[in-house]
């Protein structure tokens, strides 16, 4: 097996979205086109308790096939790794699942083998996760309650590519911030292997009191593909290549 | 933290579904962010510890780097396997888990108490002792910290081997007080020195049970962390010498350690040697005075006769 390059969003935010389509329709959309949308909630060190809004974190992630997590913002760095890592290894299994389904049988999971197989299932998906390609697209919502907790943010993509670039899988990252009043998203680092030199990204931000999260995430999408997916869809190819292996 | 979606309490009986055997929940040892750990005993009234989860692919993969590592070349690194199977409770749900030697020991932290700083190089040994018998296996212990630690009748056990990698490959999980990424130290790619920066930082934890954060300029919080510890001060060129990349492997490392502790204990020796001079003078002295003793008795006896 020829390991594949995986997708993935990564949705970092404080808030509830209160602007524009609903973000759990686009996180299901891009799921079908092969993209795993992770969410993580960041909070403030001072807060206490769970803010209104934050359910909205984990069903974005559910519908968009990915990982959810809600953490201050001193767990940030560890918890962005586990996140990415943790959707891989879903993503993969998935995969797994639905060829032992076409070889064994309707309902024949990893979870369904006996222990012996099992335990040869998992070291290949392990072997998988190790190998093969990520692409991570990272969506930075920067309106105003989320301004000082952005150094944190930059520290933990840092760490990010840190944990990843270990592997003999290639990465590639890109930083979008939102909103942006022009394009709805705004690019903040393009396509890179590394995020060690990111000095500075989110040091010259406009934003408003609106948070449109499902509009952003949309956009993400069009962008994941290079170009806008009408475009694409004009002339007359597959917009997104199948995520296989 | 998650619900647990099981319910085991003391007296329990779990029933494994593929190999049928049997197990008795006597106590909750403990649990994380994977599982619960109990304590079990089988109807032949062995003892085992019993780790019940929900990701079966991580039960899995632990499973997995126990029967590597129950017993590498006669030394028990982890804990020995013993079982694995699936529960299934009243309701249907199928709930992984296996079963292992049980460690009865404590932690690290209540060990070093009140023992003299001697001991944190002694714990150290041990440790790099058996990672020198799991990277020449080709593999790294990776999330190498205290809690996944026992001392069982005076010697470091490991009790969790979730986080072993095979050399070469991405570090899976990491502690960030251990981990050598998390203080700008290097790759989070498992190789031997991975492991050797965790040892310091688990040394430096002996110092700071509390632990500490990395701060604004992480290299710096360690160097005054380690420069302003007494019990550390034996130590201090020693771990130096490990963050400066000095030592290559666990070998090299302990060969480092030894040498300290040797001459430590050379200063030591001589302490007792000049005591063990003082006891000969002692001893001379007594022997004098009996044979005082005895020529004075004789002198009375024969006064007598």
């Amino acid at each position: 097996m020829k390991p594949g390059r995986l997708k993935q969003i990564l949705l970092l935010t404080d808030g509830c979205s209160n602007h524009g389509e609903d973000p759990i329709a686009v996180a299901a959309l891009a799921r079908n086109q092969g993209v795993t949308v992770n969410v993580i909630g960041v909070l403030d060190d001072r807060q206490n308790g769970r803010p209104q809004g934050l359910e909205e974190v984990e069903s974005i992630a559910e519908a968009g096939g990915g990982v959810s997590q809600i953490v201050y913002q001193k767990s940030l760095s560890q918890t962005v790794q586990m996140v990415t890592r943790q959707a891989m290894n879903q993503t993969i299994q998935g995969f797994v699942n639905k060829e032992l389904t076409e070889i064994l049988g309707k309902d024949q999971t990893i979870e369904e083998l006996p222990p012996e197989q099992r335990g040869e299932v998992v070291e290949v998906v392990e072997e998988l996760g190790e190998s093969c390609d990520l692409d991570v697209l990272v969506l930075v919502d920067t309106s105003a309650s989320m301004h000082h907790k952005l150094p944190t943010v930059k520290e933990a993509l840092f760490d990010l590519s840190l944990s990843l670039n270990a592997r003999s899988g290639s990465n590639q990252f890109s930083v979008y911030a939102f909103p942006d009043p022009k394009k709805t998203i705004k690019k903040m680092v393009d396509w890179t292997p590394e995020l060690g030199e990111i000095h500075g990204i989110f040091s010259k931000l406009n934003s408003g009191g609106y948070t449109p999260t499902g509009p952003a995430l949309k956009e993400a999408l069009y962008t994941f593909a290079g170009k806008p997916l009408f475009e694409r869809l004009r002339d007359g190819e597959d917009p997104y290549e199948e995520t296989g292996f | 933290m998650k619900k647990r979606a099981f319910n085991l309490t003391p007296g329990s009986q779990v029933i494994g579904k593929w190999n049928g055997h049997k197990y008795m929940i006597i106590k909750e040892l403990g649990f994380g962010a994977c599982g619960t750990v109990f304590l079990c005993r089988t109807l032949q009234g062995d003892t085992y510890a019993l780790k019940m989860g929900e990701d079966s692919s991580r039960m899995m993969l632990e499973v997995n780097m126990l029967k590597k590592f129950g017993k590498v070349q006669g030394v028990k690194l982890g804990p020995s396997f013993v079982d694995v199977d699936d529960w299934v409770d009243q309701k249907g749900g199928a709930h992984p888990f296996y079963v292992m030697e049980y460690i009865d020991g404590i932690s690290l932290s209540s060990f070093i108490k009140g023992k003299t700083n001697e001991w944190i190089g002694i714990c150290a040994i041990q440790l790099l002792t058996d990672l020198e018998k799991l990277h020449e296996c080709g593999y790294v212990f990776g999330d190498l910290k205290t809690d996944n630690l026992l001392v069982s009748s005076s010697r470091i056990r490991w009790i969790d081997v979730g986080g072993v990698t095979a050399s070469g490959r991405a570090i899976k999980e990491y502690t960030e007080f251990y981990d050598r990424g998390y203080w700008g130290m290097g790759m989070r790619r498992s190789e031997p020195t991975y492991d050797l920066f965790a040892v310091t930082m688990i040394m430096m934890e002996m110092a700071y049970p509390a632990k500490f954060e990395k701060g604004s300029s992480p290299l710096k919080t360690l160097e005054s962390k380690l420069a302003s510890s007494s019990q550390l001060k034996p130590y201090r060129q020693f771990i130096q010498s490990c963050w400066k990349g000095r030592y290559k492997s666990a070998q090299a490392m302990k060969a480092g350690l030894t040498d300290i502790l040797l001459k430590r204990q050379e200063g030591s020796s001589r302490l007792q040697k000049r005591r063990d001079g003082r006891r000969g003078e002692e001893m001379e002295l007594a022997a004098l005075s009996i044979f005082a003793a005895a020529v004075f008795g004789s002198a009375v006896v024969s006064f007598w006769l």
